[in-house]
C-alpha cells in the first residue's frame, strides 16, 4: 500500500460505548480499537441490538463515550466545533427527511451548507460540487423531482449525494440499504464501492447484507456480544469471527460462499 | 434555489396586488370618499378638511396595522410550521394568545373581583395592550423555562399547548365569577380589531415587528436545514439550540405583539404559510419568507375591507372575518391540487 492509503481518518483508544445513568453506566460494548483509513470502505456488521447504532452515534458526536478516546484527522472528536466537524463528517440516517416537498437539487444544496453564507446562497463553486455529486450518484435526470416523487432507491442515491456535496473526508451511512430490494441493495453499496474508489474518501455504513458487505468492503467491523473485531473480510472468515455473530441454532457461516446457510 | 428568477413574475404581480388592495382598503368605510380625493390626500394636496382627518388619522393607521398583523402573523406562522415540522402548528402554539388572553382577561373581569385599583386602570387603552404583552411574555418564558429542560422540539409544542388549557381554564374560572358587561367587555377584545390605534401605537407596533421581522430573516438558513430534521440539521453544523432559541423569540415578538394591539386574530397564521406554499410549490425560506409576507399583508387588507361593510356604519368582527375568508380558501386550495404540501 502506498503512503496516501495509509492516512489514518478516525482512529478510536480503548473506547466504550453505551448509556450514561445516575447510579451506573450501561456498558453496551468496551475496549474498541478501530483505525479507519482514508479511501476504504468499511462495513459494520452484528446482530440486532448488539450496538451498531450507539457505536456510529459514539463516532458522530451525537452522544458521547463512557470511556477513551475517538480521533478524527489525529484530532480529539470532542475538540471538533460543530461547524469544523459538519466539513470532516457527513451522515446518511435512517430517518426520512422533514419535508418530502424538497426538489433533488435542493436537498443535495444543503449539503453545502456548512460553506455558504449567513442567508445560504450558493456559489458557482457549489453549484459545481453539487452538479458533480449527482452525476457521481447517476441522479442528474432526477435533478428537478420533488422527493416525494421518488421510490426508496432514488431518495437514497440523493441522500448519498447529498453526503457527498458535503465534502468531508469521511462518510458514515446508518443502514443505508433497509427499504430496499435485493437489486437495489446490490446497487448502493456498489455504489458506495465505486464513490470510495473515485473519490478517495473513507465511507462507514453499518448493514445486515453481510454477504454483500463481504464481498465488496476492504474492510469490516464486526459486533459480538464479547468483542468487536475489525479486520480485512478475508482474514475476518479464516478467523471464523461469521460464525459467532448469530446464535448457532438456525443459521451457520458456510466459509466456501462467504454466505449464510438456514440449517436443514 | 437556482430557479429564483422564475419567482420574479409572482413577485411583482403579488407587490401590485398589495398596493392595490392597500388603496381598496383606504377607499372604503363608513363615509364615502371619491378615489381622486384619497391620491390627492397621499401627496398632500386635499383640502377638504374632515376627509383629510378620516384618512389621516383613522384609515392610514388601520391600514398599516392591517399589514403588520397578516404579514406578521404568516411569518410566524411559516416559523413555527418549520421548527416543529408539523402543519398545524400556528403561531399561538407557544401559549402566545392564551397568555395575552389570561392577562386581559385578569384586568378586565378581575377588575370585578379584586375592584379597586383595577376598575380605574381600565379607564387607559394602553392597560389591555400591556396587560396582553405581559400575559403572553410571562407565559412565553415559562414555556421558555420548561423548554429548556427537554432535548425534543416536539415536547415544547406539547408543553405550548398544555399552558394554553391551564390559562383557558383560569379564564373560566374567572368569567364565571364576572358580570354580563365585563364578560361582553372582555369577549369584545377577543373579536379583534385593527383599528383605533394611534400614529404612537402604530410606531411602537412597528419598531418590534421590526425586530421580530429582522430575526426571522436571520434564521433563513437554519429554517431551510431544519426542513431535513433535526439530526442532519445538527450533522451539516448548525447550533439546534441557538437557532431554535432565536426563532422562537422571533414568533413571540411578531405574535406577541399582535396579539397585544389587535386581539387574538385567528387562522391567519396557520393558513398563510400553506397558501403560500401551494402557489408557490417551494420549501425554501428565502422565497417563502417574502411571499408569505405579502399574502399575509394582502389577505389581512381584503378581510378588513369586507369587515367594515363599505357604506354602512356597521363593522364586524375581524376575528370572524378572517376565518370565513380564509378556511375555504384553504380547503378549495387543497381540493384543486389534492395533496398537502409541506
Amino acid at each position: 500500500m502506498d503512503k496516501a492509503n495509509q492516512h489514518i481518518i478516525l482512529k478510536t483508544q480503548n473506547l466504550s460505548i453505551g448509556y450514561k445513568s445516575n447510579k451506573n453506566d450501561i456498558v453496551i460494548a468496551s475496549n474498541i480499537h478501530i483505525e479507519l483509513h482514508k479511501g476504504e470502505l468499511i462495513g459494520l456488521a452484528g446482530a440486532n441490538g448488539i450496538g451498531k447504532s450507539t457505536l456510529l452515534r459514539t463516532l458522530t458526536n451525537v452522544q458521547s463515550g463512557l470511556n477513551g478516546k475517538i480521533f478524527i484527522n489525529n484530532i480529539l472528536l470532542s475538540d471538533y466545533t460543530s461547524g469544523e466537524l459538519a466539513k470532516t463528517m457527513s451522515l446518511v440516517l435512517t430517518e426520512p427527511i422533514a419535508s418530502k416537498n424538497l426538489s433533488v437539487f435542493e436537498l443535495v444544496a444543503l449539503g453545502r451548507h456548512p460553506y455558504t453564507n449567513w442567508v445560504g446562497n450558493l456559489s458557482t463553486e457549489d453549484i459545481d460540487i453539487i452538479n458533480q455529486s449527482l452525476e457521481l450518484t447517476n441522479i442528474e435526470t432526477l435533478k428537478h423531482k420533488k422527493c416525494f416523487e421518488l421510490s426508496d432507491g432514488q431518495l437514497q442515491k440523493v441522500l448519498i449525494a447529498r453526503a457527498l456535496a458535503q465534502d468531508t473526508d469521511l462518510i458514515i451511512l446508518d443502514e443505508p440499504t433497509t427499504h430496499l430490494d435485493m437489486y437495489h441493495k446490490a446497487y448502493i453499496l456498489k455504489l458506495l464501492q465505486k464513490l470510495v474508489k473515485e473519490t478517495h474518501k473513507t465511507i462507514l455504513f453499518s448493514s445486515h447484507e453481510i454477504d454483500l458487505a463481504i464481498q465488496l468492503c476492504d474492510k469490516m467491523i464486526v459486533m459480538t456480544e464479547d468483542d468487536v473485531v475489525s479486520d480485512s473480510p478475508c482474514n475476518l472468515i479464516s478467523k471464523g469471527v461469521f460464525n459467532t455473530l448469530f446464535p448457532e441454532d438456525l443459521i451457520v457461516f458456510d466459509k466456501h460462499t462467504g454466505s449464510f446457510r438456514v440449517k436443514k | 434555489m437556482l430557479k429564483t428568477n422564475t419567482y420574479t413574475f409572482s413577485f411583482i404581480a403579488l407587490i401590485t396586488l398589495l398596493f392595490i388592495c392597500f388603496f381598496v382598503n383606504i377607499s372604503l368605510g363608513s363615509v364615502s370618499i371619491p378615489n381622486q380625493a384619497i391620491l390627492k390626500s397621499f401627496i398632500g394636496t386635499l383640502d377638504h378638511e374632515s376627509w383629510q382627518y378620516i384618512i389621516q388619522n383613522y384609515r392610514l393607521p388601520k391600514a398599516i396595522t392591517a399589514i403588520l398583523v397578516g404579514s406578521g402573523l404568516g411569518i410566524s406562522g411559516l416559523l413555527m410550521q418549520t421548527l416543529f415540522r408539523n402543519p398545524l402548528a400556528g403561531p399561538f402554539v407557544l401559549g402566545i394568545s392564551s397568555g395575552a388572553s389570561l392577562g386581559v382577561a385578569l384586568v378586565i373581569l378581575g377588575s370585578g373581583i379584586f375592584g379597586g385599583v383595577f376598575a380605574t386602570l381600565l379607564v387607559l387603552k394602553w392597560t389591555v395592550v400591556i396587560a396582553a404583552s405581559l400575559g403572553s411574555f410571562l407565559v412565553l418564558l415559562a414555556v421558555l423555562l420548561v423548554s429548556s429542560k427537554v432535548r425534543d422540539t416536539m415536547a415544547i409544542l406539547i408543553i405550548g399547548l398544555m399552558f394554553g388549557s391551564i390559562t383557558a381554564a383560569v379564564v373560566s374560572v374567572l368569567s364565571y365569577f364576572s358580570s354580563a358587561e365585563q364578560l361582553q367587555q372582555y369577549i369584545f377584545w377577543g373579536f379583534g380589531s385593527l383599528g383605533n390605534l394611534s400614529w404612537n401605537e402604530v410606531f411602537i407596533f412597528f419598531i418590534i415587528y421590526c425586530l421580530g421581522l429582522l430575526l426571522s430573516i436571520i434564521s433563513i438558513k437554519g429554517l431551510n436545514t431544519l426542513l431535513l430534521g433535526e439530526n442532519y440539521a445538527k450533522s451539516l453544523g448548525l447550533n439546534i439550540k441557538q437557532s431554535r432559541f432565536i426563532i422562537i423569540i422571533a414568533t413571540s415578538l411578531l405574535a406577541g405583539t399582535i396579539t397585544a394591539f389587535a386581539g387574538p386574530i385567528a387562522f391567519i397564521g396557520l393558513a398563510i404559510p400553506h397558501i403560500t406554499r401551494q402557489v408557490f410549490n417551494t420549501s425554501n425560506h428565502k422565497i417563502l419568507l417574502p411571499a408569505v409576507f405579502l399574502f399575509g399583508a394582502i389577505i389581512m387588507l381584503i378581510c378588513d375591507s369586507i369587515a367594515q361593510l363599505p357604506t354602512s356604519d356597521y363593522t364586524l368582527p375581524i376575528n370572524a372575518i378572517t376565518s370565513l375568508i380564509g378556511a375555504p380558501v384553504v380547503i378549495w386550495l387543497l381540493v384543486r391540487k389534492r395533496k398537502m404540501i409541506f
